[in-house]
Protein backbone atom coordinates (compact mmCIF):
# COMPACT_ATOMS: atom_id res chain seq x y z
CA UNK A 1 0.00 0.00 0.00
CA UNK A 2 1.21 3.35 -0.61
CA UNK A 3 0.34 6.48 1.49
CA UNK A 4 0.59 9.74 -0.12
CA UNK A 5 0.49 12.64 2.35
CA UNK A 6 -1.34 15.87 2.10
CA UNK A 7 1.03 18.16 4.03
CA UNK A 8 3.25 17.67 0.11
CA UNK A 9 6.46 17.15 2.10
CA UNK A 10 6.43 13.56 1.01
CA UNK A 11 4.86 9.79 1.63
CA UNK A 12 5.94 6.46 3.46
CA UNK A 13 5.89 4.14 1.28
CA UNK A 14 4.35 0.31 1.93
CA UNK A 15 5.48 -2.17 0.21
CA UNK A 16 3.68 -5.54 0.55
CA UNK A 17 5.81 -7.57 -1.26
CA UNK A 18 9.53 -7.56 -2.09
CA UNK A 19 9.06 -7.38 -5.57
CA UNK A 20 6.88 -4.02 -4.66
CA UNK A 21 9.50 -3.09 -2.46
CA UNK A 22 12.10 -2.68 -5.19
CA UNK A 23 9.85 -1.23 -7.67
CA UNK A 24 9.41 1.66 -5.15
CA UNK A 25 12.80 1.67 -4.67
CA UNK A 26 13.30 2.20 -8.34
CA UNK A 27 10.57 4.78 -8.62
CA UNK A 28 11.64 7.13 -5.74
CA UNK A 29 15.58 6.82 -5.14
CA UNK A 30 15.62 9.45 -2.34
CA UNK A 31 12.98 7.45 -0.36
CA UNK A 32 14.93 6.17 3.03
CA UNK A 33 14.18 2.26 3.66
CA UNK A 34 13.24 1.84 7.63
CA UNK A 35 12.76 -1.07 9.26
CA UNK A 36 14.22 -0.99 12.52
CA UNK A 37 14.10 2.48 12.30
CA UNK A 38 16.78 2.26 15.14
CA UNK A 39 19.49 4.21 13.03
CA UNK A 40 17.25 6.30 11.23
CA UNK A 41 15.20 7.42 13.29
CA UNK A 42 17.29 8.98 15.46
CA UNK A 43 18.99 11.36 13.11
CA UNK A 44 15.47 12.38 12.12
CA UNK A 45 14.44 13.35 15.40
CA UNK A 46 17.82 14.98 15.71
CA UNK A 47 16.76 16.99 12.36
CA UNK A 48 20.21 15.17 10.66
CA UNK A 49 17.98 13.71 8.22
CA UNK A 50 14.73 15.19 6.33
CA UNK A 51 14.08 12.45 3.72
CA UNK A 52 11.80 13.26 1.20
CA UNK A 53 10.00 9.67 1.55
CA UNK A 54 10.57 6.68 3.80
CA UNK A 55 10.55 3.09 2.19
CA UNK A 56 8.90 0.88 5.22
CA UNK A 57 9.72 -2.52 4.75
CA UNK A 58 8.33 -3.60 7.99
CA UNK A 59 5.60 -4.78 6.23
CA UNK A 60 6.61 -6.83 3.38
CA UNK A 61 6.24 -10.62 3.35
CA UNK A 62 8.66 -13.35 4.21
CA UNK A 63 11.89 -10.84 4.76
CA UNK A 64 11.10 -11.57 8.39
CA UNK A 65 12.34 -15.08 8.61
CA UNK A 66 16.07 -16.96 8.33
CA UNK A 67 16.73 -20.39 6.78
CA UNK A 68 19.57 -23.00 6.41
CA UNK A 69 20.00 -23.11 2.64
CA UNK A 70 19.87 -26.25 0.35
CA UNK A 71 23.69 -26.64 0.75
CA UNK A 72 23.25 -27.18 5.11
CA UNK A 73 26.17 -24.66 5.44
CA UNK A 74 24.71 -21.68 4.79
CA UNK A 75 22.05 -19.65 6.80
CA UNK A 76 20.00 -17.17 4.92
CA UNK A 77 18.97 -14.39 7.46
CA UNK A 78 16.17 -12.14 5.89
CA UNK A 79 16.73 -8.25 5.57
CA UNK A 80 13.80 -8.17 8.53
CA UNK A 81 15.12 -10.59 10.86
CA UNK A 82 15.19 -8.64 14.50
CA UNK A 83 18.03 -9.38 16.87
CA UNK A 84 16.11 -10.73 19.33
CA UNK A 85 15.19 -13.42 16.83
CA UNK A 86 19.21 -14.00 16.37
CA UNK A 87 19.55 -14.30 19.70
CA UNK A 88 16.73 -16.86 20.64
CA UNK A 89 17.28 -19.06 17.37
CA UNK A 90 20.66 -18.72 15.85
CA UNK A 91 22.87 -19.66 19.07
CA UNK A 92 23.79 -22.95 17.88
CA UNK A 93 24.31 -22.21 13.97
CA UNK A 94 26.35 -19.11 14.31
CA UNK A 95 27.18 -18.56 17.83
CA UNK A 96 29.28 -15.42 17.38
CA UNK A 97 26.49 -13.56 15.57
CA UNK A 98 24.23 -14.48 18.47
CA UNK A 99 27.55 -13.08 20.74
CA UNK A 100 26.91 -9.86 19.02
CA UNK A 101 23.31 -9.23 18.69
CA UNK A 102 23.48 -9.76 23.26
CA UNK A 103 25.50 -6.65 22.69
CA UNK A 104 23.42 -4.32 20.85
CA UNK A 105 21.59 -1.28 22.61
CA UNK A 106 18.91 -2.86 24.92
CA UNK A 107 15.74 -4.94 24.50
CA UNK A 108 14.09 -2.87 23.05
CA UNK A 109 16.41 -1.90 20.28
CA UNK A 110 17.24 -5.44 19.66
CA UNK A 111 13.44 -6.06 19.31
CA UNK A 112 13.66 -4.16 16.09
CA UNK A 113 16.83 -3.70 14.99
CA UNK A 114 18.27 -5.86 11.76
CA UNK A 115 22.00 -7.23 10.86
CA UNK A 116 20.88 -5.88 6.86
CA UNK A 117 20.30 -2.81 9.07
CA UNK A 118 23.68 -3.06 10.29
CA UNK A 119 25.12 -3.68 7.09
CA UNK A 120 22.69 -0.44 5.25
CA UNK A 121 24.08 2.24 7.42
CA UNK A 122 27.47 0.54 6.93
CA UNK A 123 29.00 2.06 10.74
CA UNK A 124 32.50 1.19 11.32
CA UNK A 125 30.96 0.12 14.60
CA UNK A 126 27.99 -1.47 13.60
CA UNK A 127 28.09 -4.41 16.07
CA UNK A 128 27.29 -7.49 13.29
CA UNK A 129 30.42 -6.08 10.64
CA UNK A 130 33.56 -8.45 12.80
CA UNK A 131 31.10 -11.54 13.25
CA UNK A 132 30.17 -11.22 9.26
CA UNK A 133 33.80 -10.69 8.07
CA UNK A 134 34.96 -13.48 10.63
CA UNK A 135 32.47 -15.97 8.96
CA UNK A 136 33.25 -15.10 5.16
CA UNK A 137 29.57 -14.08 4.95
CA UNK A 138 27.88 -12.83 1.71
CA UNK A 139 25.48 -9.89 1.30
CA UNK A 140 22.42 -10.93 -1.00
CA UNK A 141 21.30 -7.36 -2.51
CA UNK A 142 18.30 -6.97 -5.54
CA UNK A 143 17.17 -4.12 -7.59
CA UNK A 144 14.34 -4.39 -10.35
CA UNK A 145 18.23 -5.03 -12.25
CA UNK A 146 18.37 -8.25 -10.48
CA UNK A 147 20.58 -10.09 -7.89
CA UNK A 148 23.84 -10.12 -7.11
CA UNK A 149 25.79 -11.18 -4.07
CA UNK A 150 28.52 -9.12 -2.43
CA UNK A 151 31.26 -10.45 -0.44
CA UNK A 152 31.64 -9.09 3.00
CA UNK A 153 35.46 -7.84 2.22
CA UNK A 154 33.81 -6.10 -0.86
CA UNK A 155 30.49 -4.48 0.96
CA UNK A 156 31.97 -1.74 3.72
CA UNK A 157 33.84 1.01 1.10
CA UNK A 158 34.25 3.69 3.54
CA UNK A 159 32.62 5.28 6.75
CA UNK A 160 28.86 4.75 6.65
CA UNK A 161 29.25 4.12 2.94
CA UNK A 162 28.55 0.40 1.65
CA UNK A 163 28.68 -1.24 -2.34
CA UNK A 164 25.08 -1.08 -1.92
CA UNK A 165 23.78 0.83 -5.34
CA UNK A 166 21.31 3.66 -5.03
CA UNK A 167 18.11 1.08 -6.29
CA UNK A 168 19.25 -1.68 -4.32
CA UNK A 169 18.35 -3.24 -1.41
CA UNK A 170 19.67 -5.75 1.14
CA UNK A 171 17.18 -9.11 1.09
CA UNK A 172 19.41 -11.80 2.95
CA UNK A 173 22.84 -12.15 4.66
CA UNK A 174 24.28 -15.65 3.99
CA UNK A 175 26.35 -16.43 6.95
CA UNK A 176 28.18 -20.13 6.63
CA UNK A 177 27.20 -21.61 9.82
CA UNK A 178 29.92 -22.60 12.42
CA UNK A 179 31.92 -25.55 12.09
CA UNK A 180 34.26 -24.55 14.85
CA UNK A 181 34.61 -22.35 17.97
CA UNK A 182 33.34 -18.93 16.99
CA UNK A 183 34.22 -16.07 19.76
CA UNK A 184 33.12 -12.22 20.01
CA UNK A 185 33.93 -9.56 22.15
CA UNK A 186 32.97 -5.84 22.55
CA UNK A 187 34.90 -3.20 25.04
CA UNK A 188 32.35 -0.03 26.49
CA UNK A 189 31.79 1.79 28.87
CA UNK A 190 29.37 -0.24 30.14
CA UNK A 191 27.37 -3.85 29.25
CA UNK A 192 24.31 -2.92 27.64
CA UNK A 193 23.30 0.20 25.12
CA UNK A 194 27.35 0.91 24.06
CA UNK A 195 28.42 2.19 20.71
CA UNK A 196 31.27 -0.05 20.69
CA UNK A 197 34.50 1.48 22.06
CA UNK A 198 36.40 -1.33 19.87
CA UNK A 199 35.31 -5.04 18.73
CA UNK A 200 36.50 -8.30 17.47
CA UNK A 201 35.47 -11.64 16.27
CA UNK A 202 37.08 -14.64 15.99
CA UNK A 203 35.76 -17.55 13.77
CA UNK A 204 37.72 -20.92 13.75
CA UNK A 205 36.54 -22.52 10.72
CA UNK A 206 37.01 -26.54 11.49
CA UNK A 207 35.85 -27.30 8.32
CA UNK A 208 37.69 -25.67 6.30
CA UNK A 209 41.04 -25.34 8.38
CA UNK A 210 41.37 -21.54 8.98
CA UNK A 211 40.78 -18.72 11.31
CA UNK A 212 38.63 -15.52 10.40
CA UNK A 213 38.79 -12.44 12.01
CA UNK A 214 36.92 -9.38 11.86
CA UNK A 215 37.62 -5.89 14.09
CA UNK A 216 35.11 -3.27 14.72
CA UNK A 217 35.25 0.61 15.85
CA UNK A 218 39.06 0.79 14.75
CA UNK A 219 38.91 2.65 11.51
CA UNK A 220 37.04 3.93 8.79
CA UNK A 221 35.21 0.68 8.20
CA UNK A 222 34.95 -2.67 9.86
CA UNK A 223 38.14 -4.76 8.92
CA UNK A 224 40.08 -8.12 8.70
CA UNK A 225 43.07 -9.05 10.73
CA UNK A 226 44.84 -10.76 7.50
CA UNK A 227 48.49 -11.23 9.48
CA UNK A 228 46.65 -12.38 12.53
CA UNK A 229 44.73 -14.91 10.78
CA UNK A 230 47.39 -16.18 8.02
CA UNK A 231 49.32 -16.91 11.44
CA UNK A 232 46.95 -18.26 13.31
CA UNK A 233 45.82 -20.50 10.12
CA UNK A 234 49.27 -21.87 10.17
CA UNK A 235 49.58 -22.80 13.62
CA UNK A 236 46.42 -25.35 13.91
CA UNK A 237 47.72 -26.73 10.81
CA UNK A 238 48.00 -29.79 12.21
CA UNK A 239 47.00 -29.47 15.60
CA UNK A 240 42.87 -29.25 14.91
CA UNK A 241 42.63 -32.19 17.61
CA UNK A 242 45.36 -30.99 19.52
CA UNK A 243 44.77 -27.79 20.05
CA UNK A 244 46.30 -27.66 23.71
CA UNK A 245 49.80 -27.57 21.93
CA UNK A 246 48.83 -24.29 20.06
CA UNK A 247 50.51 -21.99 23.45
CA UNK A 248 49.79 -19.19 24.98
CA UNK A 249 52.72 -17.36 23.42
CA UNK A 250 50.94 -17.90 20.15
CA UNK A 251 47.88 -16.07 21.66
CA UNK A 252 49.78 -13.34 22.82
CA UNK A 253 51.05 -12.98 19.08
CA UNK A 254 47.93 -13.11 17.69
CA UNK A 255 46.93 -10.72 19.49
CA UNK A 256 49.29 -7.92 18.72
CA UNK A 257 48.59 -8.72 14.91
CA UNK A 258 44.96 -8.06 15.37
CA UNK A 259 46.03 -4.70 17.04
CA UNK A 260 48.64 -3.96 13.75
CA UNK A 261 45.90 -4.41 11.80
CA UNK A 262 43.68 -1.89 13.36
CA UNK A 263 43.49 2.03 12.40
CA UNK A 264 41.81 3.29 14.45
CA UNK A 265 41.27 7.37 15.78
CA UNK A 266 41.15 9.17 18.98
CA UNK A 267 37.31 9.81 19.09
CA UNK A 268 34.88 10.35 21.98
CA UNK A 269 34.67 6.76 22.90
CA UNK A 270 38.16 6.51 22.80
CA UNK A 271 41.92 6.88 21.45
CA UNK A 272 43.30 5.03 19.00
CA UNK A 273 46.38 3.51 21.83
CA UNK A 274 43.70 2.53 23.67
CA UNK A 275 41.80 0.98 20.74
CA UNK A 276 45.22 -0.86 19.90
CA UNK A 277 45.88 -1.88 23.34
CA UNK A 278 42.17 -3.21 23.96
CA UNK A 279 42.08 -5.07 20.32
CA UNK A 280 45.57 -6.90 21.47
CA UNK A 281 43.50 -8.25 24.82
CA UNK A 282 40.17 -8.53 22.81
CA UNK A 283 42.61 -11.06 20.02
CA UNK A 284 44.55 -12.74 22.54
CA UNK A 285 41.49 -13.90 24.46
CA UNK A 286 39.28 -15.00 22.09
CA UNK A 287 41.83 -17.17 20.73
CA UNK A 288 42.47 -18.53 24.41
CA UNK A 289 38.74 -18.88 24.65
CA UNK A 290 38.16 -20.39 21.39
CA UNK A 291 41.54 -22.85 21.69
CA UNK A 292 39.63 -23.82 24.98
CA UNK A 293 36.12 -24.59 23.44
CA UNK A 294 38.33 -26.55 20.39
CA UNK A 295 40.18 -28.92 22.83
CA UNK A 296 36.64 -29.36 24.55
CA UNK A 297 35.33 -30.65 20.95
CA UNK A 298 38.55 -32.94 20.66
CA UNK A 299 38.59 -34.49 24.50
CA UNK A 300 33.97 -34.77 24.31
CA UNK B 1 -1.33 11.24 5.99
CA UNK B 2 -3.52 9.00 7.76
CA UNK B 3 -2.63 6.33 10.30
CA UNK B 4 -5.47 3.65 10.98
CA UNK B 5 -4.04 2.02 14.56
CA UNK B 6 -5.20 0.46 17.11
CA UNK B 7 -3.88 2.05 20.22
CA UNK B 8 -5.09 0.34 23.90
CA UNK B 9 -8.26 -1.48 21.94
CA UNK B 10 -9.66 1.45 20.21
CA UNK B 11 -9.54 2.10 16.45
CA UNK B 12 -7.91 5.53 15.74
CA UNK B 13 -7.69 6.68 12.26
CA UNK B 14 -5.86 10.19 12.59
CA UNK B 15 -5.18 12.40 9.39
CA UNK B 16 -2.39 15.06 8.59
CA UNK B 17 0.19 12.62 10.08
CA UNK B 18 3.86 14.31 9.13
CA UNK B 19 5.38 11.52 7.41
CA UNK B 20 8.45 11.40 9.39
CA UNK B 21 6.74 11.62 12.74
CA UNK B 22 7.79 9.01 15.70
CA UNK B 23 5.49 6.98 17.13
CA UNK B 24 6.18 8.24 20.61
CA UNK B 25 4.98 12.18 18.96
CA UNK B 26 2.30 10.66 17.50
CA UNK B 27 0.58 9.08 20.14
CA UNK B 28 1.69 12.11 22.64
CA UNK B 29 0.34 14.78 20.27
CA UNK B 30 -2.19 13.07 18.23
CA UNK B 31 -3.86 11.07 20.45
CA UNK B 32 -3.15 12.32 23.54
CA UNK B 33 -1.39 9.81 25.40
CA UNK B 34 0.93 11.57 27.27
CA UNK B 35 2.31 8.65 29.48
CA UNK B 36 4.74 7.89 27.30
CA UNK B 37 7.44 10.33 27.81
CA UNK B 38 9.94 11.99 25.76
CA UNK B 39 13.45 12.15 26.74
CA UNK B 40 16.30 10.88 24.37
CA UNK B 41 14.88 10.47 21.15
CA UNK B 42 17.37 8.20 20.63
CA UNK B 43 16.90 4.51 21.87
CA UNK B 44 18.84 5.58 25.16
CA UNK B 45 16.63 5.50 28.09
CA UNK B 46 13.36 3.76 27.15
CA UNK B 47 10.98 6.30 28.70
CA UNK B 48 8.95 5.89 25.27
CA UNK B 49 8.93 2.42 25.52
CA UNK B 50 5.40 0.81 24.78
CA UNK B 51 4.17 -2.65 22.84
CA UNK B 52 3.74 -2.57 19.00
CA UNK B 53 1.90 -5.63 18.15
CA UNK B 54 3.12 -7.07 21.70
CA UNK B 55 6.40 -6.34 20.75
CA UNK B 56 8.40 -3.88 23.13
CA UNK B 57 9.31 -0.99 21.25
CA UNK B 58 11.20 2.48 22.17
CA UNK B 59 8.13 4.70 20.52
CA UNK B 60 11.01 7.47 19.54
CA UNK B 61 12.23 4.80 16.99
CA UNK B 62 9.74 4.21 15.29
CA UNK B 63 7.73 5.92 12.31
CA UNK B 64 4.23 6.72 13.02
CA UNK B 65 3.42 5.50 9.18
CA UNK B 66 5.43 2.04 10.21
CA UNK B 67 2.21 1.16 12.80
CA UNK B 68 -0.30 1.81 10.23
CA UNK B 69 -3.16 -1.49 10.68
CA UNK B 70 -0.84 -2.40 14.01
CA UNK B 71 -1.70 -2.54 17.21
CA UNK B 72 -0.43 -0.27 19.82
CA UNK B 73 -0.24 -0.87 23.79
CA UNK B 74 1.27 2.58 26.06
CA UNK B 75 1.27 2.50 29.78
CA UNK B 76 -2.37 3.82 30.25
CA UNK B 77 -3.74 0.36 28.56
CA UNK B 78 -1.78 -1.91 30.88
CA UNK B 79 -4.84 -2.45 33.21
CA UNK B 80 -8.62 -1.90 32.31
CA UNK B 81 -10.47 1.33 33.45
CA UNK B 82 -8.84 3.65 35.75
CA UNK B 83 -7.46 0.50 37.94
CA UNK B 84 -3.50 -0.10 38.33
CA UNK B 85 -1.99 -3.33 36.81
CA UNK B 86 -0.07 -5.17 39.84
CA UNK B 87 3.38 -3.67 38.64
CA UNK B 88 2.26 -0.27 38.80
CA UNK B 89 0.81 -1.05 42.07
CA UNK B 90 4.14 -2.62 43.12
CA UNK B 91 6.04 0.31 42.14
CA UNK B 92 3.73 2.27 44.08
CA UNK B 93 4.19 0.33 47.21
CA UNK B 94 7.94 -0.32 46.84
CA UNK B 95 8.36 3.58 46.38
CA UNK B 96 9.93 2.76 43.07
CA UNK B 97 8.80 6.38 41.96
CA UNK B 98 11.65 9.42 42.54
CA UNK B 99 10.79 12.25 39.71
CA UNK B 100 8.79 9.62 37.84
CA UNK B 101 10.06 10.33 34.68
CA UNK B 102 11.15 6.93 33.63
CA UNK B 103 8.59 5.61 35.51
CA UNK B 104 5.50 4.78 32.56
CA UNK B 105 8.61 2.99 30.20
CA UNK B 106 10.18 1.04 33.26
CA UNK B 107 6.65 0.13 34.31
CA UNK B 108 5.86 -1.30 30.60
CA UNK B 109 9.48 -2.64 30.37
CA UNK B 110 8.89 -4.48 33.55
CA UNK B 111 5.17 -5.88 32.16
CA UNK B 112 6.86 -7.39 29.30
CA UNK B 113 9.76 -9.03 31.41
CA UNK B 114 6.80 -10.34 34.02
CA UNK B 115 5.22 -11.35 30.84
CA UNK B 116 8.03 -13.59 29.87
CA UNK B 117 9.38 -14.42 32.71
CA UNK B 118 7.41 -14.63 35.89
CA UNK B 119 9.87 -15.52 38.77
CA UNK B 120 13.09 -13.79 37.05
CA UNK B 121 16.31 -13.55 38.89
CA UNK B 122 18.53 -10.48 39.70
CA UNK B 123 20.58 -10.77 36.65
CA UNK B 124 17.76 -11.29 34.32
CA UNK B 125 15.89 -8.41 35.87
CA UNK B 126 18.77 -6.22 35.28
CA UNK B 127 19.89 -7.21 31.88
CA UNK B 128 15.83 -6.51 30.61
CA UNK B 129 15.50 -3.33 32.05
CA UNK B 130 19.12 -2.25 31.11
CA UNK B 131 17.40 0.08 28.42
CA UNK B 132 15.48 2.07 30.69
CA UNK B 133 17.32 4.99 32.46
CA UNK B 134 16.44 6.13 35.54
CA UNK B 135 17.98 9.79 35.65
CA UNK B 136 17.08 9.99 39.89
CA UNK B 137 19.71 6.41 39.66
CA UNK B 138 16.76 5.36 42.11
CA UNK B 139 17.36 1.52 40.51
CA UNK B 140 17.30 -0.37 43.61
CA UNK B 141 13.61 0.41 44.72
CA UNK B 142 12.71 -0.58 40.77
CA UNK B 143 14.53 -3.63 41.03
CA UNK B 144 12.11 -3.73 44.61
CA UNK B 145 9.26 -2.93 43.23
CA UNK B 146 9.84 -5.93 40.01
CA UNK B 147 10.36 -8.53 42.77
CA UNK B 148 7.70 -7.43 44.74
CA UNK B 149 5.13 -7.48 41.46
CA UNK B 150 6.70 -11.09 40.75
CA UNK B 151 6.34 -12.38 44.61
CA UNK B 152 2.65 -11.29 44.49
CA UNK B 153 1.76 -12.64 41.12
CA UNK B 154 3.48 -15.99 42.71
CA UNK B 155 1.74 -15.54 45.77
CA UNK B 156 -1.45 -15.10 44.13
CA UNK B 157 -1.42 -18.34 41.85
CA UNK B 158 0.37 -20.90 44.67
CA UNK B 159 -1.90 -23.45 45.90
CA UNK B 160 0.17 -23.78 49.04
CA UNK B 161 -0.71 -19.82 49.57
CA UNK B 162 -1.80 -19.38 53.74
CA UNK B 163 -1.25 -23.02 54.77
Amino acid sequence: MTTANSAGSGPVLRPSSWRGALLLRSEYPDAVPICGGTDIMVDINFGRARPTALLDLTAVEGIDSWELMEDGRTVRIGAGVCFTTIIDELGGLCPALAQAARTVGSPQIRNRGTVAGNLATASPAGDSHPVLLASWAAVEVESVRGSRMIGIDDFFVGPKRSALAPDELIRAVRVPAATGPQQFAKVGPRNAMVIATTSFALNLDAAGRRAGTGIGSAGPTPLRARAAEQMLTEALAGRWDAAGSVGASAADEFGALVAEAASPIDDVRGSAAYRRHALSVLGRRCLTWALADLEGAAAA
Amino acid sequence: MRVNVTVNGVAHSVDHVWPLESLLDFLRERVGLRGTKNACEQGECGSCSVYVDDVLVCSCLVAAGQVEGRSVVTVEGLAPGDGLHPVQQAFLDAGAVQCGFCTPGMVVAAHCLLAEDPAPDDLTVREELSGNLCRCTGYQKILDAVNLAAERAEAATSPGDGR
